[in-house]
């Protein structure tokens, strides 16, 4: 019984010597700022714009998302804190913006969104608003665990002409500075987020990506299976942090 | 990203006491090229920036700006007016591409 306890515990767990940080902490004052301005924060801009977008008719079917959901704040409270999972329609671990691009493509009958479109990073931001303060709780047993094996492993796993895992900086340089910046742990909670870099908000898989490029590694295309992984991974290894999104990200 | 956006959010005090200073917050969304940058194809992005900015209250102007290209994306502005009567702040701006906004909040003053 102590054993199964302790396994219990170890599972539950996320096996790293830090306690889990949000990115926010590795942030100067004035990102943290911003994001704690709701009306400064420019990734709201995103939000509004989902906010129409979410009840703007479109495609063949002619239905806005509000026409099936109806308000966000009770549809759509909590569900960004439990994505990335397991969808038995699609058949396949999905994120939220793989939910909203298929009820986009298979309900509303309309074009699939072009990835990190500004409508699309809208619906995102709005939809995550109602969950914002909620602690991430995603499901890797059962049907999504492949999904989240793949993660684990890619994120130790080297890659690049860097020939760095995603564990070399984010676990075991945590809080040191490369260049300019604190390098933070990794951990997805802020996303979608408006990044300085980019002068726009953005998806997480638009962040991964740039950090593919960071170590010289061939960039995952976008809704790709791996980079779906290595997200359903980073939320289960950021569980019990509060989603920020929509933050602000240096 | 050189889709065609206009959208901002004003914020104003909706009811004031009069002689009050309130402050009057605006954030545009807006990709303020600066026309020095050129694209992943090597042509050059034509400057696009809000050049004129103008707000009103109550029918007075009391705020121009003029913008230049040191000016990041998606601009913030922040600044303070003495409450009068009852009127409409309206901000209105213009930017290099002929595109023209506004948005406008009441205040109440009692």
């Amino acid at each position: 019984m102590r054993i199964l306890a302790l396994s219990l515990a170890l599972l539950a767990a996320p096996a790293w010597s830090q306690s889990p940080r949000s990115g926010l902490e590795f942030q100067g004052e004035d990102i943290r700022r911003l994001q704690g301005d709701d009306f400064a924060n420019p990734a709201m801009l995103w939000a509004e714009r989902g906010a129409a977008a979410w009840q703007r008719k479109q495609g063949a079917a002619n239905t806005s998302c509000a026409d099936c959901h109806g308000a966000v704040e009770q549809s759509m409270r909590g569900v960004a804190a439990r994505l990335p999972a397991w969808d038995a329609r699609l058949g396949r671990v999905s994120t939220l913006e793989g939910r909203i691009t298929a009820c986009i493509t298979r309900e509303q009958r309309a074009a699939e969104p072009a990835p990190e479109s500004h409508d699309l990073v809208g619906l995102l931001a709005y939809v995550a608003l109602p969950s914002r303060g909620m602690p991430l709780r995603v499901d890797v047993a059962g049907p999504a665990q492949a999904s989240f094996e793949r993660g684990r492993e890619l994120y130790a796993k080297r890659i690049g002409q860097m020939n760095l895992a995603c564990t070399h900086c984010h676990d075991r340089q945590a809080g040191k500075t490369l260049l300019a910046e604190k390098i933070s742990q990794g951990q997805p909670t802020a996303w979608p987020a408006y990044r300085m870099e980019w002068q726009a908000a953005g998806t997480l898989e638009r962040r991964l990506r740039a950090c593919f490029l960071g170590v010289r590694a061939e960039m995952p295309n976008y809704r790709d299976d791996d980079l779906v992984a290595l997200q359903l991974y980073l939320a289960w290894r950021a569980q019990g942090l509060p989603l920020e999104a929509p933050g602000v990200r240096r | 990203m050189t889709e065609a956006v206009n959208v901002g959010r004003l914020r104003v005090p909706p009811r004031a006491k009069r002689g009050e200073v309130v402050e009057i917050r605006l954030l545009l969304q807006h990709p303020m090229e600066n026309g020095f940058r050129r694209d992943t194809l090597g042509r050059s992005v034509p400057r696009n920036i809000i050049h004129r900015l103008v707000a009103h209250y109550d029918g007075r102007e009391i705020l121009r700006a003029e913008l230049g290209t040191g000016m990041a994306a998606n601009p913030y502005f922040a600044f303070f007016t003495r409450a009068g009567a009852s009127g409409e702040v309206i901000i209105e701006w213009e930017d290099d591409l002929g595109v023209k906004g506004s948005l406008r909040a009441p205040i109440e003053v009692s």
